[in-house]
């Protein structure tokens, strides 16, 4: 499988803190692939370089064999890339519908003059974004909630809106940071079913950072772990919880496990 | 009061209204504050008033027909903002609002030196040329050009700029073009409002459209509640209403009028419309958005009491 994203020694440092730390992989066409990593390992800095949000000190990123750096975020949704946020980033104001309404509107291109003055094109592409708005909401089992302000929605619904505003972009790479934090079992047991349901339905790749194993080991084919910058392992689930220094990462090593 | 005198205060509310109508774009959708739109009437008043007063008067105008003034006012505020707009959207929030503050001294200052137009003693020439007809019919045209736009995907494209900016960014808005979009609409606006003032008032002098008229704007904007257009309709009418007809109480005026816009924001504190229209489709939104609100909170209550039974 070609890889959709190709991430070569990514760098990134605020101040003196290297943030990310010459990483490289790849997210395959098709693949669901895992970010993991303590607290601090530069996870959601990774998102944040990848989608325009902050410039790599250092790297490259490739998406569909086109480098990304520089590019401002909006530019990049364009291209197809898009993600959810670890801190909830809704229109919460608006309404659970409007919030996709919104995020739908790539798919229009009439003018300002055209809306103003209600033209045609404006009438019918305006039709044609709330009826996928309404689509999307209904396959994400949302429609119920249409009318609620975002803001009143359950937590984990929340969540679940951030991902279908993301779809409303068409996106061909979507990136979740953390899309099941405060989940009970049972919801992060929906979400996983979900995740694998959209790339197969909306053909997408997906790449996730989780703190929740079974989601991670449930769901990534493939799985890459992060500490304090570095990339340690990467590979299979099995290969990687076998790995030592993933078990080093996250129980802390012998002198510090003995020191405490 | 008799009839001229109420036609009066409804054509400088009706003037206001096209100022606040832009500001509100501006503000109450994007979300950006300004204390310098009265530096775009200015430009537009200045600008206008040089078009169609007379080539004899002193300052001596161009003479052209009102329409090329209305045109022309609203041109130059708008280009003007272009470039305040380059230099300064690019700042954070509260640095842009800081640079429209600034800017709208620097024009007065202008004003107040250029002696080709009146400087600092004003521009008596204006012919009255502000119907009450023409205002009327030009805040009908600006609340519906505005109610069109805000319920298109360019309008809904501001508004997220406005609920949450990074959101926006990774939606793949544009949110800088956006923010320059609206900032241009709402100079064209305050741009023709200026025209109109002029030749309402047919004097204009530079001290008119100072800091004060700047926030006026603004309050009036924040009264109405903020993503209104009904709040601004009703926010300019009462609002620029208010002081006229408490002229009469001179000495109490202000202490008035600054007692009923606390009043309002203390009890509505999302403004006298709270973001809601006064249409049947804004009505039946905001009925949409109650009854959701209580279907949810059914929802939920059952699956806590469905738990508890388990
Ligand atoms: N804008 C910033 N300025 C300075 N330091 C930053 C900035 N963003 C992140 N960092 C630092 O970079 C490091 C990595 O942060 P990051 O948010 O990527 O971690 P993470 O792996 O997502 O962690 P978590 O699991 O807690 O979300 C942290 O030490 C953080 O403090
Ligand atoms: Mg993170």
């Amino acid at each position: 499988m070609a890889a959709i994203l190709h991430i070569r020694d990514l760098t990134k440092q605020f101040g003196g803190l290297t943030a990310v730390d010459a990483v490289s992989f790849d997210v395959p066409e098709g693949g669901i692939v895992g970010l993991i990593g303590p607290n601090g390992a530069g996870k959601t800095t990774i998102f944040n370089l990848i989608t325009g949000v902050y410039k790599p000190t250092s790297g490259s990123i490739e998406f569909r064999d086109r480098s990304i750096v520089g590019l401002e975020p909006f530019r990049i949704a364009d291209m197809g890339i898009t993600r959810t946020f670890q801190n909830i980033r809704l229109f919460k104001n608006l309404s659970v519908f409007d919030n996709v309404l919104t995020a739908c509107h790539l798919s229009a291109n009439y003018s300002f003059a055209e809306a103003i003055l209600r033209l045609p094109r404006f009438r019918t592409q305006e039709k044609r974004l709330m009826a996928k708005a309404e689509e999307l909401l209904d396959i994400m089992g949302l429609l119920g909630y249409k009318d609620l302000i975002a803001n009143n929605l359950p937590y984990g619904l929340q969540r679940r809106l951030e991902i279908v505003r993301a779809l409303a972009l068409n996106p061909s790479l979507l990136l979740l940071d953390e899309p099941a934090a405060g989940m009970n079992p049972d919801e992060t047991e929906q979400l996983m079913r979900l995740i694998v349901r959209i790339r197969d339905d909306f053909k997408l790749s997906v790449l996730v950072i989780e703190h929740h194993m079974d989601l991670i080991m449930g769901v990534c084919e493939h799985i890459i772990v992060l500490n304090f910058g570095e990339k340690i392992a990467e590979g299979s689930a099995e290969e990687v919880s076998r790995h030592p220094q993933v078990i080093e990462a996250y129980l802390g090593t012998r002198e510090e496990a003995t020191d405490a | 009061m008799d009839w001229t005198y109420i036609q009066g205060i409804l054509m400088l509310a009706g003037i206001n209204m096209i100022a606040v109508l832009g500001l509100s774009l501006l503000t109450g959708f994007t979300g950006l504050f300004s204390f310098g739109h009265a530096g775009f009437m200015a430009i537009g008043a200045y600008v206008g008033a040089w078009i169609s007063a007379s080539p004899a008067s002193t300052p001596a105008g161009l003479g052209l027909p009102f329409v090329l003034a209305i045109v022309a006012g609203g041109a130059a505020a708008g280009l003007v903002s272009y470039f305040i707009g380059r230099i300064s959207l690019n700042l954070k929030g509260d640095y842009f609002c800081i640079a429209t503050l600034g800017f709208g001294e620097a024009i007065r200052l202008i004003f107040n030196n250029v002696n080709r137009f009146g400087g600092a003693r004003g521009w008596p020439g204006v012919p009255s040329k502000s119907s009450f007809l023409a205002i009327l019919i030009a805040d009908i045209v600006a609340v519906v050009f505005l109610a069109n736009l805000v319920k298109s995907r360019h309008g809904r494209n501001m508004i997220a700029v406005r609920e949450e900016e990074l959101a926006a960014q990774i939606a793949g808005i544009d949110v800088f073009r956006y923010k320059m979009i609206s900032l241009i609409i709402s100079a064209v606006y305050a741009g023709v409002a200026g025209v109109f003032f002029a030749h309402y008032m047919t004097f204009i002098q530079p001290k008119m459209f100072s800091l004060t008229k700047s926030t006026e704007l603004t309050i009036i904007v924040i009264f109405g509640g903020l993503g209104s257009i009904s709040g601004s309709v009703l926010g300019a009418i009462l609002l620029t209403a208010l002081p006229e007809i408490l002229r009469a109480f001179e000495m109490w005026r202000l202490v008035f009028y600054g007692a009923a816009v606390i009043l309002i924001m203390v009890s509505r504190p999302k403004g006298l419309m709270g973001g809601m229209e006064l249409t049947p489709s804004g009505i039946r939104k905001v009925a949409a958005e109650r009854n959701a609100l209580r279907e949810a909170k059914a929802k939920l209550l059952a699956e806590g009491s469905g738990e508890e039974e388990d």
